[in-house]
């Protein structure tokens, strides 16, 4: 399931630190970005890998928020919803993007494309309200300038 | 006042080598080479400088500490964790000047005898971690890092490692478990990192505004650096300021700068014509204040005599048209979303303050819901492992102080002017 590639990549990781341990979150988000998100299976191969126990390896896994362990969408939008971004209308966009997707947060739509969620603070405050599409952020967000950008996501 | 952390900010193509290098990128390391180890600690030291991160421990103590350990395995650790709500100045940092942060990471690695550090990115900046990556792998072809930098003899290795979202990582124990591959929850002290950090071995850890200040102490000397700013903290500083000013943004002043300087001076004032209600002045972790704090200086001094704390400088704005029952719910909502769960007063604590919010902002307040809040807080105040729950009640215990007709609104049914519904999930 888990390419040579990015195992190789995953090693590669592991040498930078005096213990292969410490690979582990950076070798979990390798494969989150890989293949869309986390399963039992996949954090039990990298436990395999970096030599941690399977348990305390997932028990590491599921402590970090932007770990995902469901299908998302190809692009997953995050909206900060703290309270700079709050204060500059954080939640009219969220139910905008509700209704723009026609799915709940953290549910992908029909096609695949989106995925939405809810963020703690992003650090571009001076921005808000702001979002990360990917790796992409933008900043004072409206609804129409939100219709906009998702046009240049397939 | 000259920038110093920003002077490159903004100028072409910044973040690659050659073009900080003509910006004066590395020039404080052949001064620094100069001086033995302990003399640059010694000058840190004599500097003031004091940490950016949010404690403001005096950063040669630090080093001192971690210097003096017997031993050749030590670490040098930034955070790059920059995840309080409201700031985002680390952030200018590292997009537009990374070979400043790690000039400066080359000399403090020098001075406290590390050979090995790591920049603990967040995962939610993954712009700039790949920024970061191509500068320090930039410094690498120009022999800034690895072995025997400058012809010198120096030796040190830098990686950038990215978190994953947990706001405790930035609490430097917490940060040190994460890096080691483990839930980023905080180690008991003592022992401290300088003593026993990364992997068991001395480590200092450093913000990454402390660390890019430290080419300016071996350039203007620690003399030089200490006219910069107040006489009890010292330097320059960043700003990050949000919420409802005209102009929002990152702003390097002194030390000693006053709020009403910040906020009308420099961000232009209150947006849409309204007036200042409360500001938060270094964080979410930190008290708020009102308009009648205008005239505080904003150093680390000033700040707790004010009853608040500089923090990690990040200023949050809000006009007369917030409710500051749905803002302190905000902050609430995110230290509930954040606390590691490792001690039951914050686990529980923040949860308990979160369904008091919640059910206020439903429309279902009571008389004596501030009290209530207030109860809550005394279970939590003091009581906590780490920092994280003494900051979580900070956003309640002002909130009340200074607002708590906002609260008493709240009971029977809500103010109806449903302000506060929009802002909390």
């Amino acid at each position: 399931m888990i390419s040579e590639a990015v195992i190789e990549r995953i090693r590669k990781t592991a040498d930078r630190y005096p213990e292969r341990r410490a690979a582990l979150i950076p070798a979990l988000t390798i494969l989150q970005d890989e293949l869309g998100h986390l399963s039992l299976d996949t954090v039990r191969s990298v436990a395999e890998e970096l030599n941690v126990p399977a348990p305390e390896a997932f028990g590491a896994a599921s402590f970090y928020s932007l770990f995902r362990w469901k299908p998302s969408g190809r692009h997953v939008i995050h909206v900060c919803h703290n309270l700079s971004c709050s204060l500059l209308g954080a939640e009219t966009l969220l139910d905008h993007l509700g209704k723009k997707l026609g799915v709940p947060e953290g549910q992908a739509t029909a096609d695949g494309r989106f995925s939405f969620e809810r963020i703690e603070c992003i650090g571009r405050c001076d921005g808000a309200p702001s979002m990360l599409v990917g790796k992409d952020s933008y900043d004072n967000l409206t609804p129409g300038k939100i219709d906009e950008i998702l046009q240049q996501y397939t | 006042m000259e920038q110093m952390l920003l002077n490159r900010v903004g100028k072409a193509k910044s973040a690659e080598i050659d073009a900080a290098l003509k910006l004066g990128a590395y020039a404080a390391l052949e001064p620094a080479f100069r001086m033995r180890p302990a003399d640059v600690v010694h000058e840190v030291k004599q500097s003031g400088l004091r940490g950016r991160g949010g404690a403001g421990f005096p950063t040669g103590l630090k080093w001192e500490f971690c210097a003096t350990v017997p031993g050749s395995e030590k670490y040098l650790l930034c955070n790059a964790d920059e995840g309080e709500p409201g700031t985002f100045k680390d952030r200018f940092i590292l997009e537009h000047d990374p070979h400043l942060l790690i000039e400066g990471m080359i000399i403090s690695a020098y001075a406290i005898g590390a050979t090995q550090g790591y920049i603990y990115i967040r995962a939610e900046y993954p712009a700039q971690r790949d920024i970061l990556e191509k500068a320090v792998a930039q410094a690498y072809m120009r022999g800034y890092l690895g072995s025997n930098i400058l012809g010198k003899g120096v030796n040190f290795d830098l990686a950038v490692h990215t978190g994953a979202g947990a706001y405790i990582c930035g609490e430097e124990t917490a940060l040190i478990e994460s890096l080691e591959g483990k839930r980023g929850q905080p180690r008991m002290r003592p022992p401290f990192p300088a003593i026993e950090g990364a992997w068991r071995k001395p480590t200092v850890v450093n913000n990454v505004e402390t660390l890019a200040a430290v080419p300016f102490v071996i350039t203007l000397t620690a003399e030089g650096f200490q006219k910069i700013g107040e006489e009890s903290s010292p330097g320059p500083k960043l700003f990050a300021v949000s919420g409802a000013v005209n102009k929002p943004g990152g702003y390097e002043l002194p030390m000693g700068t006053t709020l009403r300087e910040l906020i009308f001076d420099h961000c232009g004032g209150i947006s849409g014509g309204r007036r200042l209600k409360a500001v938060i002045p270094g964080g979410a972790s930190t008290p708020m204040l009102t308009a009648d704090h205008l005239d505080v200086k904003l150093d680390f001094k000033s700040l707790v005599a004010a009853g608040s704390m500089l923090g990690s400088g990040a200023v949050i704005v809000m006009d007369d048209s917030t409710c500051m029952v749905s803002a302190a719910a905000v902050l609430i909502r995110f230290f509930k979303h954040e606390s590691c769960g490792k001690c039951t007063p914050c686990r529980e604590g923040t949860g308990w303050l979160y369904q008091v919010y919640r059910r206020m902002l439903n429309g279902q307040g009571r008389d004596g819901d501030a009290d209530l809040l207030l109860r809550i807080c005394d279970s939590i105040q003091g009581k906590c492992f780490c920092p994280l729950g003494e900051g979580a009640i900070q956003p309640v215990l002002s909130s009340i102080r200074y607002f708590r007709a906002d609260y008493e609104k709240c009971a029977g049914g809500g103010c109806g002017e449903k302000v506060c519904r929009p802002m909390v999930h």
